[in-house]
């Protein structure tokens, strides 16, 4: 066997905060050899990033790294910037989650594609030019030429990700690093880039070392998988082995924490709760003095949706498709046009005066558990608050008795009622908030992806929870969810939504066994594939 | 583009409006007028002088009037200096203050760019912790301290400079209300500056740019800095305005000629043109810089568009 392009060996990060040192990556050993692709898999904070970052020379300025990562022979760790600046970028590259942010916002596309083609080739701009727009072409951008022009803004999601490949692949690199490439993509999307990513490194012979929390993809794309926990590897070996033979505790919790399950149907005869018919929803851009009318944009086009007790609704689309303006809409939080009704009554002409005392029994759960929670009241007061507006003949004792259930309800110690949100993990949060949603009992509950920005594991904990809750007191959820696995296991009946307009609904069986259009093929496809 | 241009200019006009109308009415109810403090002028000669400027006239015509002037482009007679009009003061006052203003300015905001990135990236050393201080020092310590410290040192004890006087626009004079005026500006550029370039530096796509093994030079001149110049931007358009049109402080510790000491004594003097005059300068300065404002953050942002 070749020996390995880089081997890393004892390699140690650690971080210097307020509070001391604090130990990211603890003496991680690794090898990644020509043509292979690594997948470093492991919950947020493990290390896994920051590892890579060292390697790269990338580490916040409080960072500090130690031990060996040798390329070809050449440890990389503690070299000099002018040094490094010759191997990465042209050597080694890493791309990254986040492709809104990862391209300068200032510079045109091929102004930046060129400026490290020019600086590692030695290229004068004509020749860095050609170069630029065969990049382009080998990750399939349309109209490159034009493309060269545009600015990251102009461009969507997918194509500034695979704009940033063309970037780090433009030197022909020997080692391409991916941080999460795809997580913040669609799920069509995502298996595009994946497949690209695939077929360049055959093409190209490159390692490619792979750092995501999905295992979906990890079966997909990787040769090799290394698993971290606590800045540690704790299990590495080939992809089939540590998927048909788990050995680590750690590794088999990663493994079956996908939700499991199917929800029953609702009886037939259960009453409608939430109905809408014919919902659209319409903004204008732009418009006003001297700019001529306004651009009418259709963000939800004539969507019926009927949702009966006990129900879960599970409406899935890729982002822009609509769906959580179809459940604002329903939820009389914007204008909309098309009769809702709730409980019985029409509520799609009620003033927000009027819709108050029926907030508390149409609540609504948010993705962000970071954002959606006040950082200036404590958890006790953000779930109480809402008792404020709709039952505020209650004593304080009485606010507080009912915090305390309310927090044991969804699996929190109630005595962390007098913590703030920054005490909490993404989890216990998300649990904050439903907790703040369920002590008003309600009866229709929005879960706008309440489950996306949380890692594998706890989110099939949030799955449980909210199951036992429908269970117990018989709520009807709206869910939304770009995360069909997630869809699958909470839903008895789902809506596929695309460009405003429904696709698509029905069973979960129907819908993701037996798909009907084309869109929700692909859709499926990109996500169960194995 | 064309059509922004166009429209922002067209903008402008009722905004000068309003500005006009509210100052003219807001300075005639203060009590008093131009020719009320001077003791026993006789009460024949100050009827004769208040018919001849409109002054008996109800205000609802004298406003017309003012604004029918303006409009052919004239300010009026200055009431305390009756030898001159708005106009000639004007005209030999405020080349004055544009010099020195833009000088300070340009100083300030060449000098404090420098020092913020120095400062950045060095965030939390040494280096960083002097232009910090300096920045704190130099925006507490008023001009009015520092214009005479400014003389006893370097006018009266080394002798390098004249202590004051405009001296025909030599450049020995220039120097004392130049550094004056810059210091406190070069505190607060300096200050901006450092803190968004090390909001800059912390930019995704500043990561991007060193994994692609783009040079230290590249990354913060190039990617970094373009970004972290928008608020110092924001910040130098009506920091010009203000500076271009004077100040009444520099100017009368270091008798310059300016128009900066006419927002003063034009005011306590019930000078009622000249003190219009200042504000129509003012407006024009303001109104214009802010345009200019606009025109570079587009130019520098191609995200921002011309709607």
């Amino acid at each position: 066997m070749q020996p390995p392009i880089l081997s890393l060996n004892d390699v140690r990060v650690t971080f210097t905060t307020l509070d001391g040192e604090v130990e990211a990556v603890r003496g991680v050993a690794l090898d990644v050899h020509a043509g292979e692709t690594v997948a470093i898999v492991g919950e947020s904070g493990s290390g896994k990033s920051q590892l890579m970052m060292a390697v790269m020379g990338l580490l916040a300025r409080n960072g500090h790294a130690s031990g060996r990562a040798d390329y070809r022979g050449v440890n990389l760790i503690g070299m000099p910037k002018s040094e490094l600046n010759t191997i990465r970028g042209s050597k080694i590259t890493m791309i990254f989650q986040e492709p809104m942010t990862s391209l300068d916002p200032l510079y045109t596309i091929g102004n930046q594609l060129m400026e490290p083609i020019i600086r590692h080739r030695k290229l004068n701009k004509t020749e860095a030019r050609v170069r630029a727009l065969d990049m382009l072409r080998l990750v399939s951008i349309p109209e490159p030429e034009r493309r060269l022009n545009s600015y990251p803004h102009e461009l969507s999601g997918g194509q500034r990700q695979r704009v940033m490949i063309a970037m780090a692949l433009a030197n022909n690199p020997d080692i391409l690093i991916a941080d999460e490439p795809t997580t913040a993509l669609d799920v069509t999307i995502q298996a595009e880039i994946l497949e690209l990513m695939a077929a360049l490194q055959r093409e190209l012979g490159m390692g490619l070392v792979f750092i995501t929390h999905d295992l979906n993809i990890v079966r997909r794309i990787a040769d090799r998988v290394v698993v971290m926990r606590h800045g540690e590897i704790v299990e590495q070996g080939p992809a089939k082995e540590i998927f048909a033979r788990p050995q680590h505790p750690y590794t088999k919790e990663l493994l079956s924490a996908e939700p499991e399950g199917r929800k029953a149907p609702v009886a037939a005869g259960a009453p409608e709760i939430l109905v809408g018919d014919n919902i659209r929803v319409t903004f204008n851009i732009g418009g006003g003095f001297l700019s001529g009318p306004p651009l009418v944009l259709k963000a939800v086009d004539g969507v019926s949706v009927h949702l009966r007790q006990g129900q879960t609704i599970g409406i899935v689309g890729e982002s822009g498709s609509g769906k959580s303006t179809l459940a604002r809409a329903l939820l009389r939080l914007l204008p909309s046009q098309g009769p809702v009704h709730f409980d019985g009554q029409d509520i799609s002409a009620k003033s927000v005066k009027d819709m108050r005392p029926l907030r508390s029994e149409l609540q609504v759960v948010l993705q962000d558990p970071f954002g959606s929670l006040s950082p200036r009241l404590t958890a006790g007061q953000i779930v109480t608050e809402g008792l404020l507006v709709h039952e505020p003949a209650i004593s304080a004792a009485e606010r507080d008795r009912r915090a305390i259930a309310a927090f044991t309800e969804v699996g929190l110690d109630p005595r962390l009622r007098n913590r703030y949100p920054h005490e909490f993990s993404g989890g216990q949060r998300q649990r904050i908030a439903i907790a703040r949603a369920i002590i008003l009992k309600p009866k229709v509950v929005v879960l706008d992806e309440p489950t996306s920005a949380l890692d594998r594991q706890v989110q099939k904990q949030i799955v449980e929870l909210l199951r036992k809750l429908q269970r117990e007191h018989n709520l009807s959820y709206l869910f939304i969810s770009h995360d069909l696995a997630v869809v699958r296991a909470m839903s008895d009946h789902i809506m596929v939504m695309k460009d405003g307009k429904l696709v698509e609904q029905g069973t979960p069986d129907e819908v993701m066994g037996n798909p009907r259009e084309d869109y929700t093929k692909r859709l499926m496809a990109a996500a169960f594939a194995a | 583009m064309l059509r922004y241009v166009l429209r922002r200019l067209l903008t402008a006009i009722p905004t000068m409006f309003v500005i006009v109308t509210i100052s003219f009415f807001l300075m005639r109810v203060a009590p008093g007028g131009p020719f009320n403090q001077e003791k026993g002028l006789n009460p024949v000669i100050k009827a004769n002088l208040e018919r001849v400027f409109h002054l008996d006239q109800p205000l609802w015509r004298q406003y017309l009037y003012y604004l029918q002037n303006l409009l052919k482009g004239d300010f009026g007679p200055s009431y305390n200096l009756p030898d001159f009009t708005v106009a000639d003061l004007f005209a030999s006052g405020l080349p004055v203050s544009i010099q020195i203003g833009s000088m300070a300015l340009g100083l300030a905001l060449i000098v404090g760019i420098a020092l913020g990135i120095w400062a950045a990236l060095h965030q939390n050393q040494g280096t960083d912790y002097a232009v910090v201080a300096l920045a704190t020092a130099g925006s507490t310590i008023p001009t009015f301290v520092i214009a005479p410290l400014f003389q006893l040192a370097f006018a009266l004890s080394l002798k390098w400079f004249p202590v004051g006087g405009w001296g025909d626009g030599a450049w020995v004079n220039k120097v004392g209300p130049i550094l004056t005026l810059m210091l406190p500006q070069l505190a607060i550029v300096s200050r901006l500056m450092r803190g968004s370039m090390i909001e800059a530096l912390h930019a995704h796509h500043i990561r991007t740019a060193r994994a692609l093994g783009l040079s230290e030079f590249s990354v913060v001149l190039k990617h970094a800095l373009r970004g972290a110049l928008l608020p110092i931007i924001s910040y130098a358009g009506p920091a010009a305005a203000a500076l271009l049109t004077g100040s009444v402080i520099v100017e009368t510790i270091f008798q310059i000629p300016g128009i900066g000491r006419y927002f003063v004594e034009a005011a306590l003097n019930r000078d009622y043109t000249l003190v219009m005059g200042t504000v129509v300068v003012v407006a024009i300065f303001t109104v214009l810089f802010n345009f200019i404002v606009d025109l570079l953050y587009a130019a520098v942002d191609p995200r921002v568009r011309y709607d």
